[in-house]
């Protein structure tokens, strides 16, 4: 029984995995950036809720939707002011300056709001669960594993039905041609980052109401949200979910076996995952 | 009054230069072909025309407006559609996709919508739910037209739509070109099958090493004259 409760447990914790992994997974897919600041990107939306629910007194969902909106407006002006101009046949300026924004944002929040932990209240929402049959699951996962489902779906729904989704995706494959199509890429990449910094958005709220959080542990979120991506395989959502959720999986056997084990899990389901299929596991076959 | 003009149109790849001052005209409803041996400048020309490539403001003037180095998308929005060398079509992307993608930076009225274009390539139709890279090349070809029409473009450029077709689907496409043409709109083709330029054309430009080497319509043009402009002497 025991086992049906961690295997539970890991699927669930694969959903908030997830959804740290789908921001990065987003913006990679369509302009083959890889965010080294996203994980900081995640805490500044966590701090951003926080600031909604202790300086502004709004409940946490305003409080999240403030900051929805808040990360849309900087993921926007954040791409049309500066990364637009380090995309290019060269993957290394990318990586450079988000990986400078990653040092700046971890000492703004420091100078902002001192090395202090710090955690989201849900209003006692934490400490309810659901009981199926023996096994007690937290309300509070099977939230976060929820809404991970609803982004991918609302994203896949983006991406597959509506015209500004045609455009991602054509941007995606041949930027210079989808330019002949009207396409202004700048202008879509710039949607592009603003839409996954309101996911980068949800996934603070989670990981500031789950767990405590500092302005300086955005990396070690960053490793878990890459590894997800990577598991799954590039190029498709529902992948990065199960690539969650294979970590997820992976960390919590790992806890069970040795409470110190479950980071070590994960990081080793990963590199086997890559030495056995470096694609990932499920990768979008070509086209 | 011309629909496009160019007027001394130069283009560079770095310190090479590609074009070397071309002045050419289109007026509405008007058909040109573009001939010219490998390297000539043709894709470069078309590729100015589009926005794709850098050019001075007065080089290039559409409708009255000087619109040399616009970006691509605003030159689109007015009525200047591509079909791409090579097609380029989207490969993550269905046939029907890549069509309506074609008219994202332009929705005009005028004869050319979906239906309008299934009915001109039927095939296009059964294949429509199919990934543009499970196509043959004519098919393929078909959509990189129909694509470009999708904008309902008041000029048409296209670059060696015919390249590496069967004789049967050459047909075909051209077609395609002439009820283009009926639709009103001006179309540049780019040809490297010279007897296929002549018949689809009103009038025609050889380009030699950046540099326009003739012009004229193709009754008035001797094969003697167009063969030494081809290939220089
Ligand atoms: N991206 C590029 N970088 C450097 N030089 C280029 C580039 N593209 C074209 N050129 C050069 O510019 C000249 C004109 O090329 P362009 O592609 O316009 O010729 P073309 O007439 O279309 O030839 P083709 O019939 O082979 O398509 C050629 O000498 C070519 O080598
Ligand atoms: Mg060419």
């Amino acid at each position: 029984m025991i086992w049906v409760d961690t295997i539970v447990q890991g699927i669930m914790l694969g959903g908030l995995y997830a959804l740290f992994a789908t921001g990065l997974s987003l913006i990679f897919g369509i302009m083959r950036l890889v965010n080294l600041a996203h994980g900081d990107f995640m805490v500044l939306g966590a701090f951003a809720v926080l600031v909604g629910v202790e300086s502004l007194g709004l409940g946490i969902i305003a409080s999240a939707i403030l900051a929805g909106a808040f990360m849309f407006v900087l993921g926007y002006a954040l791409q049309h002011l500066l990364l637009n101009r380090t995309l290019g046949k060269d993957l290394l300026p990318p990586l450079l300056v988000t990986f400078g924004l990653s040092i700046i944002i971890q000492n703004g929040l420091l100078e902002g709001f001192s090395a202090d932990t710090q955690r989201l209240k849900a209003g006692g929402f934490e400490e309810v669960s659901v009981q199926f049959g023996a096994i007690s699951v937290g309300a509070m996962p099977i939230l976060t594993f929820c809404s991970a489902v609803v982004v991918i779906l609302l994203l896949n729904w983006l991406f597959y039905r509506t015209e500004t989704g045609r455009a991602f995706r054509a941007t995606s494959d041949d930027p210079v041609t989808a330019q002949l199509m009207g396409i202004d890429n700048n202008r879509i990449f710039s949607l592009a980052m603003a839409l996954a910094m309101v996911v980068v958005a949800i996934a603070g709220l989670y990981l500031g109401a789950r767990a405590t959080f500092d302005p300086l542990i955005g990396p070690s979120r960053l490793i878990f949200a890459f590894e997800a991506v990577i598991i799954g395989g590039l190029g498709s959502l529902w992948g990065t979910l199960a690539g969650g959720v294979v970590l997820g999986l992976a960390q919590a056997i790992g806890a069970q076996v040795n409470p110190e084990w479950q980071t070590l899990a994960g990081h080793i389901v990963f590199l086997a995952v890559l030495i056995v299929k470096p694609r990932g596991l499920f990768p979008r076959t070509a086209g | 009054m011309a629909l496009l003009s160019t007027n001394g149109l130069t283009a560079f790849y770095g310190d090479f230069q590609a074009l070397y001052g071309i002045s050419s005209e289109i007026s509405e409803g008007e058909t040109v072909a573009i001939i010219g041996a490998n390297g000539a400048g043709k894709t470069t020309y078309l590729s100015a025309l589009a926005g794709l490539r850098a050019a001075g403001r007065s080089m290039i003037e559409f409708d009255g407006s000087q619109i040399g180095g616009e970006k691509p998308a605003r030159i689109l929005s007015l009525g200047i559609a591509m079909v791409p060398e090579g097609r380029r079509l989207f490969p993550s992307l269905s046939v029907e996709e890549n069509l309506l993608v074609g008219n994202y930076g332009r929705k005009a009225k005028g004869p050319w919508s979906l239906e309008a274009v299934y009915r001109l390539f039927p095939i296009l139709r059964e294949r429509r739910r199919q990934n543009s890279s499970s196509l043959s090349g004519g098919q393929q070809q078909m959509v990189a037209v129909g694509r470009a029409l999708m904008s309902n473009p008041r000029l048409l450029l296209c670059d060696e739509i015919s390249l590496g077709l069967a004789p049967s689907v050459v047909k075909d496409i051209y077609a395609a070109i002439a009820s283009i043409r009926a639709s009103g709109a001006s179309v540049i083709v780019v040809e490297q099958n010279i007897n296929q330029a002549l018949e689809v054309a009103d009038r025609v430009y050889c380009f030699l090493e950046g540099r326009v080497t003739l012009e004229g319509s193709p009754v008035n043009l001797t094969m003697n004259q167009i063969r030494s402009a081809y290939f220089g002497g």
